[in-house]
This record gives structure tokens, sequence and C-alpha cells, in this order.
């Protein structure tokens, strides 16, 4: 699919750029639901293993292959990723004035290289798309932002290469240790490496660098907490579309590698390491909601909303339980609908009073009713009124952090849900200011209501955040068995550990084979 | 001493074209023009000839080695042959144009391929010598006469004296080698070093030639500490000069390097892997954080040229302490040629792009202001200029990044992590200058009351385009050339007294499968 939408692309046209690029995506959508529909026929919701897998060999001499392959987590995200995608280019492209060609080139390549992300079964493969995804919204931003775009672009950029560049070491030092090990030769895939690191666990030490390697990448991608000021800068100077996209699915890229990769790659050291991620996890919750709170900035109001929700999302990962997990995967789901939504309500008021100040605007509800409820309904989605999708999501990861209590418990729950709270208090302030009251707009604009085209954008995503509301298990059902498939390794550590009084830690040191001592 | 005749036959060709180019060179106006074509005429000649191959002819020197440098050396020399004709083009018949390059550039150019290739193939200390000179002589010339300007001489004089200082430092090596063992070819050196070796009695001579020629030749590769004089040269001479500066002399170092390295049959001593190790991390960043604070991007781009040595010398650490090295990607020594071909690639796109621009005063646009807003008046070399700058950070879809795969693969499969994350952090350093010149060509604005204009000629575009294509094409159809390295470059041919007999078995493996 990936291979699809860059086979279209050499084809984009300074003419009907935009209804091109709008075929192009909406095309890309349904083929991915036809791949999720055969997903399904081949085996009714629950494997854990991948499907529609082909590859194409590449470097054979460095065990480099291009691998293709889905399960239904990844099949999720792509369909969030294709789903999006149509809407963003129908809901934000208005605002682009100039350089269409460009714009609609980026966000093209931006949707292969995500998708590419996602379906890439070979971890170079992987690393390729992750960082690829770098280049097309460098330029988003870079040219399409805003006054302070350049910085925005440039901060984002160094932040996530320097991360994903430490993430390359770790990587090269999975598959050199399989290498060492194993004498089949040098092989990058996935599937490969993490089935044989299931059987030669390494050692506890080792475990440690590879996850700090892994979180360097991931971490500042999610973000979390400490790492996370790239984010708000990057949100607010690119532009709608861009936004989005980052909100939407980029921010989904580092949970993904994280589930994908930190949970069986070293168990040992991510429960070890839960404490303190986790506390980052809350603190990143806590934190930004009180930034939230004070926002006079409407876009980075919820920028950094989107950095408070992310840390439920790990929070629910780190419990290595089926609520958490699932609540975790459901999070990235939703969360991708409602914010990208919300970012599109608030790129459509500031094309209508190029500002993004919350103390200019005051009283829409009275001029632009239709916008009015979008912006309330997707508000309430994103804070998690029950009946809508973000509730199910944020009440499952908050459950299982409560039961995690081998490696979370409610020390992290109850401060957590605390952030719910101020999520509430934050998101219906803001709300309630832009929303009702007294009208008020800046001088020298008009507020005129939504557009056929923009009210088109945005029904879509209110009706997915409904149905995943009402229906949640739509999603869980499918996701259940291969999200236990990657969390075994840790929960066989967290069962030995509470079978015996042994530290499971300690067991797992000594008996893996220590590559480390090997190659020294 | 002998010396296989046959297989020295590209470099006779290259060098009876050059002596052809000198000699059309002076025949007037008419045979002037037919100079370039009469190079490009003998590096294809020449290129084919070692590809095809000739009877019974055997390499000289390294097994494989000049197999893959010779049609390299080729390929590139052509790209840069294609390049001058930019300079050469401008203004015309205009006698004070800055930029007519004196028609001896091209000939003289030839001869310096002539001298990489021979270091390629060397198998005699004194020829090594005479190979890196040859290399060497004729690039001063260049320099210095690349544009008629104060600082195109002086940058000649600059590199002309360190080269001159380098070249006493590594004779000085070669002569202590030559005391230490009695003997100028390698093999005999080889046998010498080994029995040494064997009785435990090693002469420290060895020691000290090995380290004095690898300081030496850190000139010709610029690394540290014998990098000064490189962003004053590469910005002094004319771009498309630049870019052979950037290429050629980089390439005979690290062939050069690997000679030197492999007489000491198995491993290197420590003190010398210790100080090749402390030359590669300061080489590196020296070059990344120096380049940080260039405002010239020619001389940014001369920074990383000495970064990217740094990050080669990852490979020859890692060819030089590999254990056993039975897979392609632990071999340092293929990683390096591999990335040599990555490099050269995008440093002639870079400086290619940097040579087409012009201000108003017919002088290079050098500065990131002056190549602001390139993509609205000139979007193919910015086009060109992004693939340059991303393949040089290593960034997927160019070959950059297969390099950096494959040097940091060989480094950690010989267990050097630290050196790994050393030089990783450094491309993370590295991408902040590679971003702003990306930037300045994309989002910057072209200032107001500069002119800027484009000289395009066809053969440098050519050149370019195709530079700018084979990086990206070399990203998804790398297997050939992956595999061409690892064949240039067997494992053991580092270490041959120690396993001469598998090191034949595998050049004849090699060979089978050259001929299949």
């Amino acid at each position: 699919m990936g291979g699809l939408s860059i086979a279209l692309l050499p084809s984009t046209r300074p003419g009907s750029v935009r209804s091109f690029a709008l075929i192009n995506a909406v095309l890309t959508f349904a083929v991915s639901l036809m791949a999720a529909w055969e997903c399904h026929q081949a085996s009714p919701g629950t494997t854990a293993s991948f499907l529609l897998s082909s590859h194409v060999p590449w470097i054979s001499a460095f065990g480099l292959r291009f691998d293709f392959g889905i399960d239904a987590i990844a099949m999720w995200l792509i369909l969030l990723t294709t789903f999006l995608m149509p809407l963003v280019i129908l809901g934000a492209a208005d605002s682009i004035k100039q350089r269409h060609k460009e714009f609609f080139l980026w966000i093209l390549v931006l949707e292969a290289a995500m998708l590419g992300t996602f379906v890439a079964r070979d971890l170079i493969f992987f690393y390729i798309c992750f960082e690829f995804t770098l280049i097309p919204l460098y330029f988003l931003i870079g040219i399409f932002g805003s006054t302070q775009r350049l910085k925005a672009a440039r901060v984002f950029f160094l932040y996530t290469f320097t991360g994903s560049m430490l993430t390359f070491v770790g990587v090269l030092y999975v598959a050199c240790r399989h290498a060492m090990l194993h004498t089949e030769g040098w092989t990058f895939n996935i599937g490969a490496l993490t089935a044989a690191l299931a059987n030669h666990p390494m050692s506890l030490v080792e475990q440690r660098w590879i996850l700090l390697a892994l979180l360097a990448g991931f971490a500042v991608k999610v973000p979390l907490f400490p790492v996370h000021t790239w984010l708000p800068l990057a949100h607010t100077e690119a532009p709608t579309a861009g936004s989005v996209v980052l909100a939407g699915v980029l921010l989904k890229l580092g949970t993904y590698g994280l589930l994908r990769f930190a949970l069986p790659m070293c168990p040992a050291a991510l429960v070890e390491a839960a404490p303190i991620i986790g506390t980052a996890a809350v603190v990143g919750i806590l934190y930004t909601a009180l930034i939230c709170w004070v926002q006079k900035d409407l876009k980075k109001l919820i920028a950094y909303s989107s950095v408070s929700h992310l840390g439920f999302c790990v929070l629910g990962m780190l419990a290595l339980n089926p609520e958490g997990l699932g609540g975790s995967m459901l999070y990235m789901i939703n969360h991708g609908l409602s914010t990208g939504a919300l970012f599109l309500c608030v790129g459509m008021i500031y094309d209508r009073f190029h500002t993004r100040r919350i103390s200019e605007m005051q009283g829409l509800a009275r001029t632009m009713p239709v916008w009015a409820f979008f912006m309330v309904f997707f508000s309430f989605a994103s804070v998690g009124l029950p009946g809508l999708n973000g509730f199910v999501g944020e009440f499952l990861t908050l459950l299982g952090a409560f039961k995690a209590t081998d490696v979370l418990g409610y020390r992290y729950a109850i401060p957590a849900a605390a952030g719910m709270i101020f999520a509430a208090i934050y998101m219906l302030t803001m709300v309630g200011r832009v929303v009702f009251g007294p009208i008020k707009i800046p001088a020298g604009t008009t507020a005129s209501d939504l557009s056929r085209r923009e009210v088109t954008s945005l029904v879509p995503l209110a009706i997915a955040c409904l149905w995943f509301g009402l229906f949640p298990n739509t999603i869980l059902e499918t996701v259940e068995q291969p999200l236990e498939a990657l969390a075994e390794p840790a929960r066989a550590l967290l069962a030995a550990s509470n079978a015996s009084s042994d530290s499971a830690l300690a067991a797992a040191e000594t008996t893996a084979p220590t590559f480390m001592g090997t190659a020294d | 001493m002998s010396i296989n005749l046959d297989a020295l036959w590209p470099q006779i060709t290259v060098a009876i074209g050059a002596c052809a180019c000198l000699g059309f060179g002076v025949a007037g106006p008419r045979g002037a023009a037919a100079v370039p074509w009469l190079a490009g005429v003998a590096l294809v000649a020449a290129a084919t000839v070692e590809l095809v191959g000739l009877p019974g002819a055997s390499p000289n020197g390294m097994v494989g080695m000049s197999a893959f440098v010779n049609p390299l050396v080729c390929g590139m020399g052509l790209l840069l042959v294609m390049l001058t004709s930019q300079a050469r083009t401008t203004g015309g018949s205009k006698i004070d144009d800055p930029y007519v390059m004196p028609t001896e550039t091209v000939p003289l150019m030839l001869l310096s391929l002539v001298g990489v290739m021979l270091c390629a193939s060397a198998q005699d200390l004194v020829w090594l010598f005479l190979a890196l000179e040859l290399t060497s002589l004729p690039t001063y010339v260049i320099v210095a006469t690349s544009r008629r300007q104060r600082v195109a001489q002086e940058a000649g004089v600059k590199y002309f004296f360190l080269g001159a200082l380098a070249a006493a430092v590594f004779l000085y090596g070669f002569a202590m080698l030559y005391g230490a063992t009695g003997a100028t070819a390698f093999t005999e050196i080889r046998q010498v070093i080994a029995s040494q070796i064997a009785l435990g009695e090693v002469s420290p001579f060895v020691s000290c030639g090995l380290a004095l020629s690898i300081l030496g030749i850190c000139f010709k590769i610029a690394a540290v500490p014998m990098h000064a004089y490189v962003a004053d040269v590469y910005q002094g001479a004319a771009a498309p000069v630049t870019a052979m500066l950037a290429f050629v002399p980089k390439t005979a170092g690290f062939a050069a390097l690997f000679a030197i390295v492999a007489l000491t049959g198995a491993e290197p001593p420590a003190a010398i892997q210790c100080m090749v190790w402390i030359i590669a991390v300061t080489t590196m960043t020296v070059g990344n954080v120096l380049g940080l604070v260039q405002k010239d991007v020619k001389r940014v781009l001369a920074y990383s040229s000495i970064a990217h040595s740094g990050y080669m010398l990852v490979g020859l650490i890692a060819a030089s302490s590999s254990p056993a090295a039975s897979q392609p990607i632990h071999n340092g020594m293929a990683a390096v040629l591999f990335y040599l071909v990555g490099y050269g690639l995008a440093t002639t796109v870079c400086f290619g792009v940097l040579g087409a621009l012009r201000n108003s005063n017919d002088d290079e646009v050098t500065s990131y202001e002056g190549i602001a807003g390139l993509v609205s008046t000139q979007p193919r070399l910015a086009a060109l200029m992004l693939v340059g700058t991303l393949s040089l950070l290593g960034f997927p879809l160019t070959v950059g990044f297969l390099g950096k795969i494959y040097l940091f693969g060989a480094a950690m499969s010989a267990s050097h992590r630290w050196l790994v994350a050393i030089a990783v952090l450094n491309s993370a350093i590295a991408a902040v200058y590679y971003l702003r010149i990306a930037a300045a060509c994309y989002f910057g604005e072209q200032p107001t009351g500069q002119e800027r204009r484009a000289v395009t000629c066809a053969p440098a575009t050519l050149a370019m385009t195709l530079a700018g294509l084979a990086s990206v094409a070399l990203f998804l159809f790398a297997e050939p050339l992956a595999n061409a390295a690892h064949r240039a470059a067997p494992p053991e041919s580092l270490r041959q007294p120690v396993a001469t007999h598998e090191a034949e078995v595998r050049g004849e493996e090699s060979s089978a499968d050259a001929g299949h």
C-alpha cells in the first residue's frame, strides 16, 4: 500500500492537484479497507500472526529485505492513517495559498512513509520509514508554517533525528547480537529477532541499554514528559494539515515502536524501568494539563493536551495487563480521531480570524453554530465523556494501571485520574470561553459558519468517535491476541517473580547468554 | 619484486589519455575543445579494460582492490571532468574572467586519477610513495590555477607546503619500515614482521614507522591532525576542483592506509589501533563541531569532508580488529569502499550545485544567504542540493544511509560499541548544518538586491543529475555494489601471512563469482 501511493505520486500535476491528492488518499483508504476485510476473512478477528505478508529482496548480503505484513495492531493504525488523510486534504487544504503542488506532494509522501512504518516487518525498513516521516513534515512546517516556522521545523527535526539515531545503534546491536549467536547470518526481520530473543533473552545490562536506545527515539516521538518540548512549537507553527497528521498519526509511531519493540525485546529492563517511565508519564499528564489550564493560545492548548493524553497511553502500556494494553491501543486510535478533529476545528478558526489567541474570540456559537457543535462534540470526546470514544480508552488505561499492582498500582493511577479531571477542567474552560458567552471576534474579520466542504471533513470523524465510543469492542477484540503476544515475555517475567521470592530480574541476568561477555 | 604490467593497462590507458590531452590542449582552440572528450574516452576505455579484464592479468597489490577502485575512479573521474566544463564555458572569451581554467586542468586531473589507481595496486613502499605523490602533485597546480583570483593561488600555496610536509612525514615512516625490515616489497615486509611477532621481538621502528605513515596519510584523507588546510583550500579552489579534492586524495589515502595496515599481517599493534581510534573520534568531532560555526557553505562542506574521513576511519578500525569476518556486513574495509562511492557522488552533487551559481561580480555564490531561496529560482539545483546533503547526512532513501549501516554494522560486529555511539551522535550534530543548507535552499528568501544566476552547461548538469540519481538509485539497488565492495576487500587480505591458504581459496572463489 505504501508502494501504491508512491507509485501514484509522480503524476502529481499543478492543475487539479488537490482533487488528485484527494482521490489518491481516498483510493488508499479503500485499498486499506479491502486489506482489513481480507485480514478479517482470513482469520476471524483473533490472531497474533502476520497476514498479507510479502517481501522483496534488497541487499541479501546484509540480510536486508523489504518485508511487509500486517497484524491487527498495525491494521487499525493503518486504517486510522488512511482515514484521516482524505479528511485532512479536504478540510485543511484551503489554508494553503501557494506552492500547492509541493504541499500535496509532501502530504502524500508523508502518508506513504507512515504506512510503510506500520507495514514494515524488517527493522531497517521500519527505521527507514520512521526516519523518512521527518522530511515531509520538515517541509510542511518549514514552508507552510506560520511565523516561527523555521525554528519549529529545525527543532522538530533535530530532536527526533538525534533520538532516532540512538535507536539506530540499538537496532544494530540487537541484529548484531543475533548474528553472533546464530549461524544463519544477519537478519533484521522483526519476527525472527523477537523469536530468537524469546529463546535467548539478553542480559539485564544489555536490555537496559537497548531500552535506553529505543526510548531515545520513541519517547521523543511520543513525546514523553522531559523530551516533549519540541511538540508544542511544532504543532503551533505547523499548518493545520501538518498538525492533524502529527497529532493523529505521527505521535503513534512512538507508542507503536515501544509496543512493537520495547515490550518483546527488553521485557526485564522495561519492568525494571516501569516506575521511572510511569512517573514520567504521570508527571507529563499532570504538568501539561496544568500548562493547558493557563494556555492563551488555542492551538498550543490542544498540543499540550496531546502530550497529556499520550501519557495515559504509555501508562496503559506499562500496566502490561490486557486492560491496560487494550486501553492503550484504543487510546492511540481515539486520540488520533478526536485530537485530529480538534486541530481541524482550530484550523478553521485560524483561517477565518488569523489568530489563535483565546482572549480574542468569544461566543462563537452565536454566529457559527455548526462549528460550535463540532468543537464541543470533539472536546467531549477528547476529555472522555462516557458514550464517546475517549472515555473507554481512558477508563481502560486507568483500570489497567490500578490492577497492575506488580508493575504500577494505585500510586500511578490516582494522580493520572486527577489528570483526567484537569483535562475536563481546561477543555471545558476553553470551550466555555470560546464557544459561549457574549460574542467577540477580532476586528476586520467575519465569522462565517462552516462551508459544506469543511462539514464533510468533520462528519466522518464525529461518526467514528461515536462508533468507537459505543462499540469499542470492534477494536479491542481484534487486537487482544497480538497484544498479548507482545507482552508475553514481560508477563512471564512478572509471573515468575510473583511465584518465587527470587527476583526474576536476577534470574534473567544469570541465565541469559551474555553477548557482552563473549564479545569482550 | 615482480610487477604484472598487464594488470596496469587501465592506468596506462589513462596516462596515455593524459598525454594526448596535453598535446591537444596546445593545438589551438579546436584542439582544446576536444580535450574533455578525449579525457572521457580515455576514462571509459580504462574502465572497460578493467571490467572486461585482460587475459593472464593477475592484479597487483591487494586482492581485488584495484578491480573495485579502478572503475570507481574512472567513473567518478568522468563526472568530475564533466563538472569542470562548467568553469571553462563561463564568460566566453573574456580574458579577465576569473573562471577560465587552463586547458591543462583536465590532463592534470587524469594524472591524479592514475595516481589513485596506482595506489590501489601498490605492492611496494616506493611504488606507494610515488603513487601518492602522483595523486597530489597535479592537484596543487589545479588548485592554484583553478580561478584567476588571489584566493586560489593562496590555496594552492598552502596546499602545496602542507602537502610537502605530510609527504615528508609518511616518507619518514616508510623509511623506518624499510629500516626495521630491510625490504620495500609488501610481501617481504609482511613476512619479516610476522616472524618478528612470532619471536616476540617486534622492532620499535615498525610501530614508529606505521604511526608516521598513518599520520602522513591523514593529510590525504583530511583527518585530524593534518586537517588544517582543508577549509582554506576547499574555499579557494573553484567548486568543480573542490569536488575533485574531496574525493580523489581521500580514495588514494584510504587505499594507502589499507596497504599500510595490512603490513602487520594479523592485528596492528595496540598502540597503533589506539592511535587510529583517537584520530577517528577527534576527526569526526572536530569536523562536525567546526562545521557548525562556518558561514560559507564551501567551508561547511570542507569540514563535513573531515568528518566523513572520521566515519570512514571507523571502518578501518573495524577492518583491523574484526574477528573472523565471515559475513559481508562484518567487512570494515568493504564498508569504507562502499561509503566512498556514496560520499563521492554526494560531494559531486553539492559542489556541482555551488559551482553553478554566480553573483553579479561573476563570483561563486557560497554563503548561506547567497543560496537562500534557491528553490524559487532554480528548483532543480535546489532538489539536487537536497539529495546531496541528505546523502551526506546519511538519511534514508539515499546511498549515504546504507553506507552508514555498513560502516557502523561492521564496527558493531567488531564490538566497537562506543565508537558507533560517538559516530552516531556526530551524525546528529552534522544534521544541524546539513539541514541549514537544505533549509536555506527551500525556506529562505533570496535577499533583495543580490543577483544570482545559474551557469548551466549540459555536461555539468548531466554530471550532477547523474550523481544525484545514482545516490538514490544505489539505495534501492545496492546489492551489486555491496557485493563488489565485499569482493574487492576479502577480509583475509589484511592478514595474508596468517591465513595464506584461505586467502587463496577465497580469491579463487571471488574470481569465480566475478566470472559468473
